[in-house]
């Protein structure tokens, strides 16, 4: 297992170098020279050579991207300069936010999506199963910032049960509950469209499952019917559902974007925008090359938890 | 192609979706026709009308224009890109993934790798680095939605590539002398073309939503111009006061992404195959059972099936697998059951315990009474009950019979403990046992093994355990040797024996091998067409087979050490049971059929224990 986790953690190194020529090849298409790009047309030809040699931008392409590299290896992600603080500082900070919001979205769209997933093929073709294919096929063509935006003008401003926006009261928060408070709206407006995927997906993925030898040889044993579903069949259908969750898990962490901004939560991405609207671009850079490294290290721990649920997988 | 339609379209869902999009297409298209007010006229004195107010639909948004001609132009503007958008990167990533399918090698393990690499971002990521890098607008919002996309496309056109790419026509075309650029415009692009379209019509909803999205970020279409996603983007701050100006542009967005997404479903069911025969439907706990007639008296046999009759009802279609069959068995003894494949013979084991995968599988009639007691109608948790416990299974091929993914002990374990309470170490130790019952050598460590870990000899002994677990009156045992070689055959059949002899056991042995019937039962019945067609004492009917099949059947068996006997095949194929003729089943294949064979219903008969179905039989009985 550990040898696994090992090998596994080695392989990922390519992607994370690809990651950051990509990143670096998409910043290098700047129309015009990058330093005036992030000072703005206003700077002076003076400032403008200075910072091109601050930032080594009169060096050649290769050796610019190994320096680079080299600095965000010594956790030197640059600065941003609308913030005046280090970039990784920032970025750091506020991945912690979003890491809240869409971990959370995350676990929600998981249990909700394989619960109403197996229900439906459980019943397949009953009332339950309709009603949630109904649900699902709204909850995936709903856009995520329309629907927050929506539950906003219900929760909030007509029923007044939720906070409107942002992450902690601004008065007297600060604690888990108030979090909590301020969580429940976004958390719930991104894992909509998800949960209506893993729903979907789900329902196939059991209904593939419950068509099996196995599971009519469970049945034989006498094995009540629900453990035939919550066990044998969900636990063979998890070997499919898992890959989608991992899937989605990147969804989510996009969607978390829009959610970010209806919601004003002060996260990764919010900043991000932020940031290409001010034209930092040091800062967009060290966010996208940051939060894709992450991303890599969760799938990572996906095809971990995909080892551990099924024998057959070589570790 | 009109049947494809049909689907479509029987599909409701489907064509409202259909119907929806033709609407907002037609809408869309005729908008500079329409007596609209220009969209980017403002009349800040007239902002924030409400819904059917003078001369505004839908009312006017903060800057007094009037929403409904901005939503058709804006719809017209968020349509134009998404569907550029994925014209983009269908093209795109469709011409990367066909270059590297075809050439294969390193050229595809170069552009693979990399194609992996962009498929490692969460894909909001990118598209929001390419806007930095480019600037916001909606040219570069295109850009960055449709470069996004190009991954996808790659992927899924260079894995049908591949494919088509070690066809032999291409290899014609490659000997007749033809270029590369030719074979793959005029050989591959046509094969290839009908899946990139495919991968269009699931995509094209969601790069609309993902433009949208970056217009409502900001990052897209800029003012005046709107589309969709920046009308609600701009529309957001005054969503508290005034909520109508969200919430055109937002059910606009959410009707056609629903329609594209209804009619894509629409189109995949359609196309896919076995949605049309309802083969994934998921079978329920037990058949269905819908008898009609009289259910058949009790008898003293341990376990009796009377007249079953047992259907698969598919669309309009009537299979009769199971044509009222009677069959039984009493402690310590052992029924063959023996026939062709597609005879029925499982489906008649399976419809005694309710295992008959339903739908499709429908018990229309008889009983099976263990016991006296009838199973057929008996509610769920007394089956369950008996399942395992009285009547235990032996399926064929324990690869796919085993769960994967449970330690064979855990499988052992949960046989017991679904009918006995008893500890987690108890139940175990009994595992091993039942192990050892089996001969599996080393039991202690076997019992943590997973199925995939064994062989399949072993593997069948476990299933053959796990029949054993809760010491049964019945075992049914369907072709549990059927897989496995000689060797092994024949030690789990006197394994069978032994545990018979010593526990008292019934069996029910259904095989189509009359080699392994001789060897172990007692009396042996023949099933043609979900029919018995003979029945008797083993020996009797191996001597003097009174049947024509059985004398056919018998007669295709090569004789070990019996020299150049010519083995005689049987012509023609067992016959579809959907539509059977009212007379006997194997008259059209039975040389000494005569006219009357094919109309009258023969009835099965006989003296003492032995009987047959048919008018000329080969012997008296």
């Amino acid at each position: 297992m550990g040898g696994y986790i090992v090998k596994r953690l080695v392989s990922a190194v390519p992607v994370l170098l690809g990651i950051t020529i990509i990143v670096f090849l998409i910043m290098s298409l700047i129309p015009g020279d990058p330093a005036t790009a992030i000072l703005g047309s206003y700077a002076t030809p003076e400032n403008v050579e200075k910072l091109n040699r601050d930032l080594g931008l009169d060096k050649p392409m290769v050796q610019r991207y190994f320096i680079w590299l080299g600095n965000m290896l010594t956790g030197d992600f640059g600065r941003s300069f609308s913030l005046n603080r280090p970039v990784l500082d920032e970025v750091s900070e506020r991945f912690n936010a979003t890491l809240v919001l869409a971990g959370t979205a995350f676990v929600l769209c998981s249990l909700l999506g394989i619960l109403a997933g197996v229900i439906s093929a459980a019943r397949q073709y009953g009332l339950a199963d309709k009603a949630i294919t109904f649900v699902v096929l709204i909850g995936i063509s709903v856009p995520s910032f329309f629907l927050g935006m929506m539950m906003i003008l219900l929760f909030a401003v007509n029923l007044r049960w939720l906070p409107v926006s942002g992450m902690y009261a601004i008065y007297g928060g600060g604690d888990l509950p108030d979090l909590i408070n301020h969580l429940i709206m976004p958390a719930l407006a991104l894992a909509a469209v998800a949960t209506g995927v893993i729903a979907r997906l789900s329902r196939s993925a059991m209904l593939e499952v419950l068509r099996q030898d196995f599971i009519r040889t469970a049945r034989a044993k006498g094995v009540p019917e629900r453990r035939v579903i919550m066990g044998h069949a969900l636990r063979a259908a998890m070997v499919s559902i898992i890959p989608i969750l991992g899937i989605q898990a990147g969804f989510v962490l996009s969607g978390a974007v829009y959610i970010e901004i209806v919601f004003q939560w002060p996260g990764v991405g919010r900043m991000l925008v932020d940031a290409i609207l001010k034209r930092d671009l040091l800062l967009v850079q060290g966010g996208v090359v940051f939060v894709a490294a992450c991303y890599v290290l969760f799938n990572i721990s996906v095809d971990v938890a995909q080892s551990l649920l099924d024998p057959r997988i070589k570790t | 192609m009109s049947t494809f339609f049909k689907l479509l379209f029987r599909n409701r869902l489907a064509a409202m979706g259909a119907v929806v999009l033709s609407v907002i297409l037609i809408l869309v298209l005729i908008t500079p026709l329409l007596p609209l007010q220009n969209p980017d006229i403002t009349a800040t004195a007239d902002r924030f009308q409400k819904p059917f107010a003078d001369g505004h639909l839908l009312g006017t948004d903060h800057l007094g224009r009037d929403l409904l001609s901005r939503l058709l132009h804006g719809t017209r503007l968020s349509l134009a890109v998404g569907i550029s958008a994925a014209l983009i990167a269908a093209t795109i990533g469709s011409a990367i993934g066909i270059i590297a399918g075809y050439f294969g090698g390193r050229t595809d393990n170069i552009i693979m790798r990399g194609v992996d690499m962009l498929m490692a971002f969460p894909y909001i990521l990118l598209a929001l680095a390419i806007v930095a890098a480019l600037g916001p607008g909606l040219m570069n919002a295109l850009i960055a939605v449709a470069a996004v996309n190009v991954p996808f496309f790659a992927r899924n056109i260079r894995g049908i590539t591949v494919g088509l790419a070690g066809r032999e026509f291409i290899d014609a075309a490659r000997l007749a002398g033809m270029g590369h650029t030719r074979i793959i415009l005029t050989e591959l692009l046509p094969n290839v073309l009908p899946v990139i379209i495919i991968a269009m019509s699931t995509t094209i909803g969601w790069m609309i939503l993902e433009t949208a999205g970056l217009s409502f970020l900001g990052l897209g279409s800029q003012p005046p111009q709107a589309d969709l996603g920046s009308m609600l983007g701009e529309a957001r701050s005054a969503m508290i006061s005034h909520p109508h100006t969200s919430v055109v542009p937002g059910i606009m967005i959410f009707l056609i992404v629903m329609s594209i997404n209804l009619l894509g479903d629409g189109i995949r069911d359609a196309l896919d195959p076995r949605l049309r025969s309802g083969a994934l439907s998921r079978p329920r706990a037990t058949t269905l059972v819908e008898r009609t007639g009289d259910v058949p008296e009790a008898t003293d046999d341990l376990l009796a099936i009377q007249d079953l009759e047992t259907q698969f009802h598919v669309n309009k279609r009537i299979y009769r697998a199971v044509g009222g069959v009677s069959l039984s068995v009493k402690p310590g003894e052992c029924l063959g059951v023996i026939g062709e494949s597609g005879s029925g013979k499982s489906v008649t084991a399976l419809s005694v315990m309710g295992l008959v995968a339903s739908p499709p599988g429908v018990i229309t009639a008889g009983a099976v009474r263990f016991r006296g007691e009838d199973l057929i109608d008996a509610p769920y948790e007394s089956l369950r009950q008996k399942r395992g416990d009285r009547v235990a299974y032996i399926f064929q091929d324990p690869l796919s019979t085993l769960h994967p993914l449970y330690r064979v002990g855990q499988q052992l374990a949960e046989a017991i403990q679904s009918h006995h309470k008893i500890s987690k170490a108890e139940a175990r130790e009994r595992a091993i046992q039942l192990l050892e019952d089996v001969r599996i050598p080393n039991a202690e460590s076997r019992v943590d093994n997973f199925p995939h870990e064994m062989s399949g000899g072993m593997r069948q002994r476990v299933g053959i355990a796990m029949a054993l677990a809760n010491e049964p009156n019945v075992i049914i045992a369907d072709e549990p040797t059927t897989a496995l070689d000689v060797t092994v055959q024949a030690q789990i059949l006197s394994l069978l024996d032994d545990l018979r002899r010593d526990r008292g056991l019934a069996i029910v042995f259904i095989t189509h091998d009359f080699g392994v019937v001789a060897q172990l039962c007692d009396r042996v019945a023949v099933v043609y067409a979900g029919r018995v067609v003979e029945e008797g004492p083993t020996g009797a009917v191996l001597d003097a087979p009174a049947h024509p099949y059985t004398k056919r059947l018998i007669a295709c068996v090569p004789e070990l050490g019996g020299g150049r006997r010519m083995l005689s095949a049987i012509p023609g194929l067992p016959p579809v049971v959907d539509d059977l003729p009212p007379g006997c089943a194997f008259a059209p294949r039975c040389d000494k059929a005569q006219e009357k064979c094919r109309h009258i219903d023969i009835s099965l008969a006989g003296t003492g224990d032995r009987s047959v179905r048919c008018l000329y039989p080969e012997e008296l009985v």
